[in-house]
């Protein structure tokens, strides 16, 4: 397919790539490069769990590192991306859960279903404890239903607001009445808190439980479009495509919602393999920083400063900012996210270093900065050897905005290219 | 000369109810009965409504008749989504449309901006929505120092191509505004003296409530700061977290009062607190409350006219539950657009209700 449309598609479909990872898949014809990028959900973490010891602050700092650790580690990047496209779809926050172990739980289901069936996992998700406690489902009783997780449920997760009713709320919060956690965190039915009574609901009657509800919102095709519409915005372009999010929604509904076909053609789409939409996208910060990691092969000996990087950024995983989500696209830039993300990139720019090499690890640990080593700057093992040209074409979807030095040194072109402006996009 | 408009967006809803109580109504002790403040605790205000106990610190300000407390606003067919909701206070929309402007730059669409600073607007927050607009340089920040040592490493560059490519135009945009931004604030903010007094000690609210401080006293001639305090959403055991957070309100806005007053600068602004909405006038199963409808919200400033503004909606009254609004919220921002930058906007509304809340 070619070294850039090979570049495109892993920069969309993982964390960004190195030049090596780039060349492989370049020799592919294209279909079998996205086969085989949907083939390989292995559906559980490479690395070990967290160890759950100390303070609960510390536990949540092991969770957000954990998950970072995985993301640098695993060999199936677009399991992680879709597993954060569904902590970012489903959310829930560590700061009102306040268990660990139970956003654990939940990030486990997100990766197991990275690629699953969407209607499998909406249904674990309302059963799921973490979510139970942030959206108030815990707490809620037939006497007093908590409306909270109807609520978004139907405007965030599945219809979008303007597609149901006060009344439809209401209903749907008694039909998951009872749905409760115990004491160990684990989803617990309570029948005399379960409101067993009639319901009317998007036009239906009946003696509905949370799973009918569901069912019924399953079977509208709004469900379908807000999900496609939601791959579009974080996979393909920050404008949409009304037509081809409805094609999408409609591979989503036929294939009983499961995600490979509808992932599969998304990335065949002409839209997405389009040359004039390469660049178009904003990577979000753990986009950034984790690829930015991957790319220079830099050691990461203390992954809480990579997380507290992504706090201040805005995307702090387990800790999104409300029941939405993030927002990504543009949101992603401001005056001040700009200026912080060319500062944490002047560091990390700074700490890939020329020599010496860890003698196990073959990685740089200290030294000089990349920019200023001039022709002696060696670069990590995945950026070692590779002609300046072909550095630039494999940082950077599209031509620099900042002049570069003709005749650069490899080590000085890979740190303009990363303080470049294009590369923040992907 | 134009005044300058202070936002503090309580996010999350904040209870109304719990924070201009009408302790006098039995109706409220019914509705609220363990969530109620107790009469005697109440700071009262006239003999039907008081101020919750923790906004102690803005008695001086209620004396000093520059603290108006706008009663009962909201607006028809009210949302209760979060986002929906702050999106239609943010755009000053109505509910049934969607507006992308956001309401100062709506209202000062219209009005010679003042030049010299390169930013009409500071956001230290991270919704900036309220003062986003074509026409309006904003910029967002959560700290002084961070913001200008970020701001010169940066090399300005020539005007880029950006081929149609919407995210690269957004990126060279904002690049453009940090340039623009940081030439204009860099002399004034290093030469700001620090507040009188630090609310620092309220926490982060209180840092860049010192930073907007800074900003004011410090000469930048911007038209409206922005700052957040979060954790309003109180759907279960609300009282301790509702507590403290009116607590950090009303020491960081005394504060910053106190401040305005030292550096001869109260008369030239003006603080709105506003939040997404009130809540539910009964409270839960779980000891909160979910999300309602109308809410008091706080005008602040040296020019502002004390007191009790609007009438208090009626607890026997509610509709689905929530308290009815007796006064648009579009109302109160003609009424600012109209004491901050002299201008005078309806926000789309046919008939807009004067209310009389600044002093020209």
């Amino acid at each position: 397919m070619g070294f850039d449309e090979a570049r495109h598609l892993l920069s969309r479909a993982g964390f960004g790539a190195t030049p090596a990872e780039i060349r492989a898949v370049a020799a592919m014809d294209y279909e079998t490069a996205v086969d085989r990028l949907l083939g390989i959900s292995r559906g559980n973490a490479l690395t070990m769990p967290p160890a759950w010891s100390g303070l609960p602050d510390e536990q949540a700092r092991g969770l957000c590192n954990w998950w970072i650790e995985e993301m640098l580690a695993t060999d199936q990047p677009l399991v992680e991306r879709m597993t954060l496209f569904w902590h970012n779809h489903f959310t829930s926050a560590l700061g009102k859960v306040g268990s660990p172990s139970a956003m654990y739980r939940q990030n486990a289901l997100f990766r197991r279903e990275a690629f699953g069936n969407f209607g499998r996992l909406l249904k674990a998700v309302a059963r799921d404890p973490a979510m139970l406690i942030y959206l108030d489902g815990a707490q809620s009783i037939a006497r007093q239903p908590n409306e909270n997780f109807a609520r978004e449920m139907l405007e965030l997760f599945t219809l979008g607001e303007g597609h149901y009713g006060e009344a439809d709320v209401k209903n749907a919060a008694r039909a998951f009445t009872g749905w409760s956690v115990d004491r160990a965190e684990l989803p617990v039915f309570r029948r005399d808190q379960h409101d067993g009574g009639k319901k009317t609901f998007l036009g239906q009657t009946g003696y509905f439980d949370g799973n009918d509800i569901l069912d019924i919102v399953l079977g509208h095709p709004r469900t379908a479009e807000l999900v496609c519409a939601k791959l579009w915005h974080e996979f393909v372009s920050l404008t949409p495509d009304p037509a081809e999010i409805g094609r999408l929604a409609a591979i989503l509904r036929a294939g009983g919602y499961e995600m490979v076909p509808v992932l599969k053609a998304m990335f065949l789409s002409s839209a997405f393999r389009d040359p004039i939409n390469r660049g178009a996208l904003i990577k979000s910060p753990v986009e950034l920083l984790v690829g930015s990691v991957h790319l220079l092969g830099l050691p990461v000996p203390d992954t809480t400063t990579i997380s507290s990087m992504m706090m201040a950024l805005g995307q702090l995983p387990f800790y999104p900012p409300n029941v939405k989500g993030w927002p990504g696209g543009e949101s992603w830039i401001t005056t001040y996210t700009l200026l912080l993300r060319q500062t944490y990139l002047r560091l990390m720019v700074e700490a890939t270093t020329v020599a010496p090499m860890d003698d196990t690890m073959k990685r740089p640990i200290e030294g000089r900065s990349l920019r200023n080593a001039g022709n002696a700057a060696k670069l990590g093992p995945t950026l070692a050897g590779i002609d300046p040209a072909e550095l630039m074409q494999a940082l950077l979807p599209r031509q620099p905005i900042e002049w570069v030095a003709p005749h650069a040194s490899p080590g000085a072109v890979v740190a303009a290219a990363m303080l470049d402006p294009i590369y923040q996009l992907k | 000369m134009p005044r300058i408009l202070l936002l503090v967006e309580l996010k999350g809803g904040n209870d109304g109810l719990n924070t201009v109580i009408p302790y006098a109504d039995p109706l409220y002790r019914e509705l609220r009965p363990d969530l109620g403040v107790a009469r005697e605790r109440v700071l009262q205000l006239d003999e039907h409504v008081g101020l919750h106990p923790k906004l102690e610190p803005l008695t001086d300000a209620w004396k000093a008749r520059d603290f108006a407390i706008m009663q009962g606003v909201g607006y028809p067919d009210p949302s209760r989504s979060h986002f929906r909701s702050i999106e239609i206070w943010d755009t000053a929309s109505s509910s049934s449309q969607i507006l992308t402007e956001g309401w100062v730059a709506r209202a000062l669409e219209h009005a010679a901006l003042p030049k010299g600073a390169g930013v009409d607007c500071i956001v230290i927050d991270t919704n900036a929505l309220p003062v986003m607009g074509p026409d309006l340089h904003t910029v967002v920040m959560q700290d002084a120092e961070t913001f200008l040592g970020q701001a010169q490493a940066m090399t300005a560059d020539a005007p880029v191509d950006d081929h149609g490519n919407q995210a690269l135009r957004h990126l060279l945009d904002v690049r453009r505004q940090i340039y623009e931004a940081a030439a204009g604030l860099r002399d004034r903010l290093q030469v700001a003296p620090a507040p009188a007094r630090s609310a620092g000690g309220v926490g982060l609210f209180g840092e860049r409530l010192d930073l907007a401080t800074r900003i004011i006293t410090g000469g930048v001639p911007v038209l409206a700061v922005k700052i957040a305090l979060g954790g309003f959403d109180t759907h279960a055991n609300q009282a301790p977290t509702h507590e403290a957070l009116l607590a950090v309100l009303a020491r960081g806005l005394a504060t910053f009062r106190y401040n305005m007053i030292a550096a001869g600068r109260w008369d030239d602004v003006l603080v709105l607190t506003y939040s997404e909405f009130g809540r539910r006038a009964r409270q839960n199963a779980s000891l909160g409350t979910d999300h309602g409808a109308a809410a008091p919200l706080f005008v602040l400033g040296g020019r502002v006219k004390g007191g009790l503004h609007g009438s208090y909606p009626s607890l026997a009254d509610l509709q689905d539950g929530d308290l009815r609004h007796t006064v648009d919220f579009r109302d109160v921002y003609s009424a600012i657009a109209r004491g901050c930058w002299d201008q005078s906007v309806a926000f789309g509304q046919l008939a807009v209700q004067k209310l009389d809340l600044v002093a020209l």
